[in-house]
Parts: C-alpha cells; sequence; structure tokens
C-alpha cells in the first residue's frame, strides 16, 4: 500500500495518509485530482469496487469529509479517499459515470448532509425522507431530541434519566469523577 | 426540561378544532399547530388537468376530489337487539383477517405465526394480501412518517369493522427510537388502536395472547376503534396532517 | 414453437438515449408495487412503467423504515449504541453486532479472547442459516410455491430455538458485545445444535426435490433476471449474487476476519447469473453453512476460556480520533461499518454498508427494464434485499 502511495505521489498532489491496517489505508486527496484519480486506480490499479461513499461533519472546522472507499478484489485490500470540502454551499463533482451506483449515494448525501452533486440523475427527488422542511438531518447542529420533541406528542409518564448518571449510581456510587 | 408537552388543559382544548377534542383515553397534549405552508407542490399527476377522452371530448380532471368519496365515515350503530348484535359479534371474533402488511421490524414475527410451529389459522386468524379483504390492521412497530401516510391509507380502505393493533413498545412511547427525528410516538394519536402487544419485539406466543385478547374484546363489544375514529375524525385528521408536512392525498380515501 | 418477443421495439428512446415515456398517449401505465404489496420484500415500493405487461421503467422508492439510526448513534455512548445497531437489519441483525462491536474493538485497541471470535463465527454463521431460509421461502412464494416457506419457517424456528438458549432471545440477540460476546455456550448445546442441523439437511433435501426440480419453477427462473458481467463492478454487486455470476468473491476467503482461516471451505459459485442460479447458491451457501458450523463447533477450544475482553470503565470510554471500516460476508453479500471517532465518548459517524443499498436501488432498477410483471417480485426476491439495510 506504500507503495502504491508513494507511485500515486509522483503523478497526483497527495495528502496525509493514515495506515489503519495492513489491508486499509486513508488518504487526503485535494479535491479537483479526485475523479482522474478514481478513474486511474479503476482503471489501472484494479480498484474496481466502490464499497461507499459517505460525509462527515467535522463542524468545527466548517468542512465535511466526503470518504470514497474503494476496493480492491484481486489484491484484497482497500483505499479510503478523503476530500474536504466547505460547510457552506457545499457541493461535489459527481462520479456517478464512473460507477452507476454512486448515484444513490449521492442522493442520500444530497438528503441528508445538504452536499450538492450537480449532474447526478435524479439528484433533487425525495430519497428516504418525505417533504422534509428542516435543515438535513445528519448535520451536526441539526437536534434530533429537539425536533422530536415538538413534533410528535409523548406519552406522559415515560422517564428517561441520564444512563451514564444512572449507571454510576448503581455500579459505581463512590466514583466521584 | 420539555415545557411544551405540560401546557394548561383547558387552554389546549379551547384552542383544537371545533367537535368534542376528549376521545376517551386518548389525552390532548399539545394544540395542533396549524396547517403548515405548503412548501411542498403536488406531484404531477394529482393536479388539476384537463384530458382528452375518446371521439376528442376533453374532460376535467381533478384527481384528489373526482377519484375518491367525499364524505367523512359515519359512526356505525349497533344492531337493533343485543342478542343479534351478539351474534355479529361472535362472528365477527372468529374470522379475524390481518391485512399483510409489515409496516415494521414485527413483521418478521408474523412468518412464524402462519406456519406450523404458532399456526394462527386455527384460530380462524388469517393474513390477507388486500385492505378490502382484511379487518384488522397489526401495525408491527415504529411508524416513520412516511409510512404512516400509507398506514393511514391502508387503515380507510378496510372494511367496517375493524380494529388495529399496536405491536411492540415503539407504537406505545416511541420505545427504542424516542428521540428519532423520523418516527412518531404514540400511535393513538393518528389512528384508533383497540389493542397494544407490548415487547421489543414480541415473541409468536405474546401476539397470539394478544389476538386472544382481541377477540374477547370484540365479543364483548369493547373493540370500538373503527367508531371512534368516525366520531372524532377531524380530532385524528388533525393530528395526522400536523406530523405528515406534505398532505398530498384526499382527506377520505375509500 | 418458443415466442421471442422482439423487445428492441419499445420502449423507444429519445436522441440522448433517455427513454420516451409519454403517459399521456394511453401506451403507458403507472402501476405501484408496495409498500402494501405481498409481492414485494419488506416494506418498500417500486414505480413501475409498463408497457402492456412489460415494464419500461422501474423506480425503487425506500425511506418507509427510516429511523435515522446514523443520526441516534451519535448521540449515544459507545455501549449504548450496543443495543441497537441490531435493529438495523432486523432479518439478520448479528452482522449489525459483529461489525459494530469490530470497529469499535480496532478503534480502542480491545484484544478479543479467542474463545470469543469462535462464538461469533457461530452466531453469524446460525444467522446466515435463518437468512436463506427466510429467502428460500419468499423466493419460491413469489413464484406460487407458498409450501416452500411453510417448511422453511418450521426449520428456522428450530434454529431460532438455539439462538434463544444461547442468547436469550428469538430476534434480536444483542449478544456480540464490544469487548467479546456475552456468555458462553451452554451445556449441550452441541448435540442439540447437532439435532438442528440434520433436520435442516432433511428439509433441504426435500426443498431441493420440490422446489429447484420442479419445472414451473425452472421455466420462470432459468434465463430471466440476468446480472451481466460488466454490471458486477459498475453496480458494486456482492455475495451471492455475484458468486452466482462465476466470480468467487467472498469476504470470508478473500479478507478472513473471526476465525474464518482456519475453517476448510471454498466459494460456492454459479454460472449463469439468473434467478435460478442465485438461488441454487444460496441454497448450497446454507448447506456450507452447515458444515461451517459442525467444524466451528468440533474446532474451538473446548475448555470454559474467557469470553470477555477487559474493556475501560463504560462510563468513562473515550476513544482517539481515527476512522475505520471493518466488513463481513453476510447472508446477502458485504455488509460494513464506516465509523469515525474524535476523542469524546460518543462516534463521530457510523455510516451503514448494507449489500441492499447497491442491489434494491441501481441494479434493481437496471435489471427490471424490459422485465415481465409477473416477474418482477421474483427478481426483487432474487437479489435477496431487505429494506431496513437501506435507509437504516
Amino acid at each position: 500500500m506504500i507503495e502504491l502511495y508513494e507511485q500515486l505521489k509522483q503523478r497526483y498532489a497527495l495528502g496525509e495518509i493514515s495506515v489503519q491496517r495492513f489491508d486499509l489505508v486513508f488518504i487526503t486527496v485535494p479535491r479537483e485530482n479526485l475523479a482522474s484519480l478514481l478513474l486511474y486506480l479503476r482503471d489501472t490499479e484494479g480498484f474496481t469496487h466502490l464499497v461507499l461513499l459517505t460525509a462527515v461533519d467535522w463542524i468545527e472546522d466548517n468542512k465535511f469529509q466526503l470518504t470514497y472507499l474503494i476496493n480492491n478484489r484481486e489484491s484484497a485490500t482497500d483505499l479510503g479517499l478523503r476530500v474536504i470540502i466547505d460547510r457552506d454551499e457545499a457541493s461535489m463533482e459527481s462520479i456517478h459515470d464512473l460507477w452507476p451506483t454512486a448515484a444513490t449515494y449521492q442522493r442520500e448525501l444530497k438528503e441528508m448532509f445538504g452536499i450538492d452533486f450537480p449532474g447526478s440523475p435524479r439528484i433533487d427527488e425525495d430519497f428516504i425522507l418525505e417533504g422534509w422542511t428542516e435543515i438535513p438531518p445528519y448535520r451536526r447542529d441539526f437536534d434530533t431530541l429537539e425536533y422530536s420533541r415538538d413534533t410528535y406528542l409523548e406519552r406522559p409518564g415515560r422517564s428517561t434519566s441520564d444512563p451514564a448518571q444512572h449507571m454510576k449510581q448503581l455500579f459505581y456510587p463512590e466514583d466521584k469523577d | 426540561m420539555d415545557k411544551k408537552t405540560h401546557k394548561d388543559p383547558a387552554k389546549t382544548s379551547a384552542e383544537l378544532p371545533s367537535v368534542d377534542l376528549n376521545p376517551p383515553e386518548v389525552q390532548p397534549q399539545k394544540p395542533p399547530a396549524p396547517p403548515a405552508e405548503r412548501t411542498i407542490e403536488l406531484p404531477e399527476e394529482l393536479r388539476k388537468r384537463t384530458v382528452k377522452g375518446p371521439g376528442g371530448v376533453e374532460i376535467e380532471v381533478e384527481p384528489l376530489r373526482d377519484y375518491y368519496c367525499e364524505a367523512p365515515p359515519t359512526v356505525m350503530p349497533a344492531a337493533y337487539s343485543k342478542i343479534v348484535e351478539d351474534l355479529f359479534n361472535w362472528a365477527r371474533a372468529e374470522s379475524i383477517w390481518i391485512l399483510g402488511f409489515g409496516t415494521g421490524c414485527g413483521a418478521i414475527e408474523m412468518r412464524p405465526l402462519m406456519t406450523p410451529r404458532y399456526d394462527a389459522y386455527r384460530y380462524g386468524i388469517q393474513w390477507r394480501p388486500t385492505p378490502r379483504q382484511a379487518n384488522l390492521f397489526v401495525i408491527s412497530g415504529y411508524l416513520s412518517v412516511k409510512t404512516l401516510k400509507r398506514a393511514i391509507r391502508s387503515y380507510e380502505q378496510m372494511q367496517n369493522p375493524k380494529y388495529v393493533v399496536g405491536l411492540g413498545s415503539c407504537t406505545i412511547n416511541g420505545g427504542m427510537y424516542w428521540d428519532s427525528y423520523n418516527t412518531i410516538k404514540r400511535l393513538d394519536e393518528y389512528l384508533p388502536v383497540d389493542l397494544y402487544i407490548t415487547g421489543c419485539m414480541p415473541r409468536p406466543e405474546a401476539l397470539l395472547a394478544g389476538f386472544m385478547d382481541l377477540k374477547r374484546m370484540i365479543r364483548a363489544g369493547e373493540a370500538e376503534g373503527a367508531n371512534k375514529y368516525a366520531e372524532y375524525f377531524d380530532w385524528y385528521k388533525a393530528n395526522q396532517k400536523r406530523v405528515i408536512k406534505d398532505w398530498d392525498m384526499p382527506d377520505y380515501s375509500w | 414453437m418458443a415466442y421471442t418477443p422482439d423487445r428492441s421495439q419499445y420502449p423507444q428512446k429519445k436522441a440522448d438515449g433517455s427513454l420516451d415515456i409519454d403517459l399521456t398517449s394511453g401506451k403507458y401505465l403507472k402501476l405501484w408495487q408496495g409498500p402494501q404489496h405481498p409481492g414485494i420484500t419488506g416494506n418498500m415500493s417500486i414505480e413501475l412503467t409498463v408497457c402492456g405487461d412489460e415494464v419500461a421503467e422501474g423506480r425503487t422508492h425506500v425511506g418507509y423504515l427510516h429511523r435515522g439510526f446514523e443520526k441516534l448513534m451519535e448521540r449515544r455512548t459507545f455501549i449504548q449504541n450496543f443495543p441497537i445497531v441490531c435493529r438495523i437489519c432486523v432479518p439478520e441483525p448479528d452482522f449489525n453486532e459483529y461489525c459494530y462491536a469490530a470497529a469499535v474493538e480496532e478503534l480502542a485497541g480491545i484484544e478479543v479472547p479467542e474463545r470469543a471470535d469462535w462464538i461469533r463465527a457461530l452466531i453469524l454463521e446460525m444467522g446466515r442459516i435463518n437468512s436463506y431460509l427466510m429467502y428460500l421461502g419468499g423466493q419460491a412464494g413469489a413464484l406460487g410455491q407458498a409450501v416452500i416457506g411453510q417448511w422453511s419457517t418450521y426449520v428456522r424456528d428450530l434454529m431460532l430455538d438455539r439462538f434463544e438458549e444461547l442468547t436469550g432471545a428469538r430476534i434480536y440477540h444483542m449478544f456480540i458485545m464490544p469487548g467479546g460476546v456475552r456468555d458462553n455456550l451452554p451445556t449441550g448445546f452441541r448435540t442439540r445444535m447437532e439435532h438442528t442441523l440434520g433436520e435442516i439437511e432433511n428439509a433441504l433435501r426435500d426443498i431441493h426435490n420440490v422446489m429447484f426440480r420442479n419445472a414451473v419453477f425452472e421455466k420462470r427462473t432459468r434465463g430471466i433476471g440476468v446480472i451481466e458481467k460488466e454490471w458486477l463492478d459498475s453496480y458494486g454487486v456482492t455475495g451471492p449474487c455475484i458468486r452466482a455470476a462465476g466470480v468467487p468473491r467472498d469476504v470470508r476467503k478473500d479478507q478472513p476476519y473471526l476465525v474464518y482461516d482456519q475453517l476448510d471451505f471454498d466459494p460456492v459459485i454459479g454460472k449463469d447469473s439468473d434467478i435460478y442460479t442465485r438461488a441454487d447458491v444460496r441454497r448450497r451457501d446454507l448447506l456450507l453453512s452447515v458444515d461451517l458450523i459442525r467444524q466451528i463447533l468440533s474446532r474451538m477450544p473446548q475448555d470454559d476460556g474467557p469470553t470477555m475482553a477487559t474493556t475501560p470503565n463504560v462510563l468513562h470510554w473515550k476513544i482517539e480520533p481515527g476512522e475505520t471500516y471493518v466488513r463481513g460476508e453476510c447472508s446477502r453479500g458485504e455488509y460494513g461499518y464506516y465509523l469515525v471517532t474524535d476523542g469524546s465518548g460518543y462516534p463521530r459517524r457510523v455510516n451503514v454498508r448494507g449489500p441492499s443499498y447497491t442491489h434494491a436501488m441501481a441494479l434493481f432498477e437496471r435489471m427490471v427494464v424490459n422485465c415481465n410483471i409477473a416477474d418482477v417480485a421474483a427478481l426483487l426476491v432474487s437479489l435477496h434485499t431487505y429494506p431496513p439495510e437501506i435507509e437504516r
């Protein structure tokens, strides 16, 4: 995997690499390079299987991290490409022409994170939610508990104690921390 | 912490629509908000339009009005004499036909109930593919808002007399998904529930026991959910419309 | 004489290659299959545009079971997530427990006792058998053979009994915890398990005779619903669907997890990649699971060793920043968890990669075109999709 990284580095501008396991490596990639890098990895290096495409919300830095995880079925190795994009007006190039199935992932990201992928098929259609008018629910600043309290009626009598406090009293009463 | 859920009850009922709004056992906690402004447009096939019939006749079609019955449901009175009503109730109790709509995870325990191990058929219980043939709707677990919309329409298409059983703790108070933004927490706010079966998820034996309880209730004439739904129709509709933001269906769909 | 319709004529295509479907022409009809429909797997729906009885376009609609797990998990601690992950996929919940536990262990650096690994593999294989038995009933039921469902559900109940005695629950077992498994095998488990496996083999013999040698079943599944070779990678096909196309991909073999490197097996493969082959691959895979359970029970350490590693105090359990992806081969294909931690006591992001996600959406929408309406249910079942893992 490290050889592959060195080899890629000669052709593309790459960010840091973190080795998670012997068969799983994450590399940070500038967003302009992503499509060409994915194409190269798919066609030349044998990373033909798109495992998943998802986003992480780093709200403190006002960034989204997109993770493209691709798998080489011959050598049984995984490569995760991290792309950091801006959180405001987030948008990214679509890769549905490389993997048609990516369109589904992109539809989900559009709906759940509000990340736009211009040109992706049916990107503006409802995917999971229906008639959603709030901010996209997977964003960190969306408070699901508050929304649920405001929207759905609760049955009186349900008490929820903070599990951490409850367990502490139950098992570690002497623990003051 | 949650001030919103503990409002003055007198004030609450004053803000509700005009019918008597306290159906037995269902105490509203919050006034339904005024219908949210429609930001969502109707899909094309539901909009008013002109279609060409055979021979060039032009017909105006308004799907939401034309394709469905306009009358709200009515309360079905009991039979003229008690002995006849008892006979009817006995017959109803012995033929519980369940709508085969697995709305949540509880549906996975339906399959064992249909098969030799538990064999619910011996009690006159069977599963039907269409709402027109069913008289019991088992809400099998959590209901997301999207499914709630379909569940309401399926329920309204069922023929009277009809019953609703809420299965699992998620239908009672939200269960595991008490803080989820997409699941309702009290089923009886939206559909008239006759019986709840607790558990996450309930075992087939619990379901069988629940069906037996339902039978007893039907024979005693206590399972009057459908009539309750007709009587407090406006209250149920107001509740439903408050959570279903894009209400693009007719109010009554049977 | 066989009737071979000329399928190139319709639906007509526009210049840019998209389908020219004019609903007002009266030639096409929109047909909804689901969510309340007997020919659908679980709570999802397909919007079909049909021309005659041939499907011109199909669109999958999901979201009826969405509970927002990935959001809920972000506001629960690592140990609080353990009881809810199994609810993500109802018919085969154990893979969620395993993948979540393995991801947490990897990021927290916890060594799991060897015995726990064996018990985990045992549980996962038992879950696989359950899932396949449900599939066989569904596949036969979609083509009108209700009796297979009766038999397979009966033997599945026997397997649920074993689950019950091992874990205490029928469906949601909550047995594989971060750090190990909850308990050891009960006394006499091996004997009772052997008996159950025998019953399953008997039932499968019957099922093979009645279902796979049935002329109607063969006629309606051979050559229908073929996954082309070039779709395998572009649509992310995994599991029995790719093995039925002749590609021996099995995570258990390619990237062995748990104890699969100590077991003897070869991935089951098929040739034709149609509905029949996929059903047959799953049947043989089920027999392979029976064999694997026998191997696991005979090779696992016989002593009552520890089944739980020492984990940190779960109330103060914080995990260093990191990200990982853990996968396993579930009955439908590759199942995986992508977990990101940020040094706090809560996961930053959890993403569940279910095989149904790619199979039921993009692949199915591609395959259903030019399919007969009567075959849509069989085709959907043959991809073995479970809606709750698509939308979580």
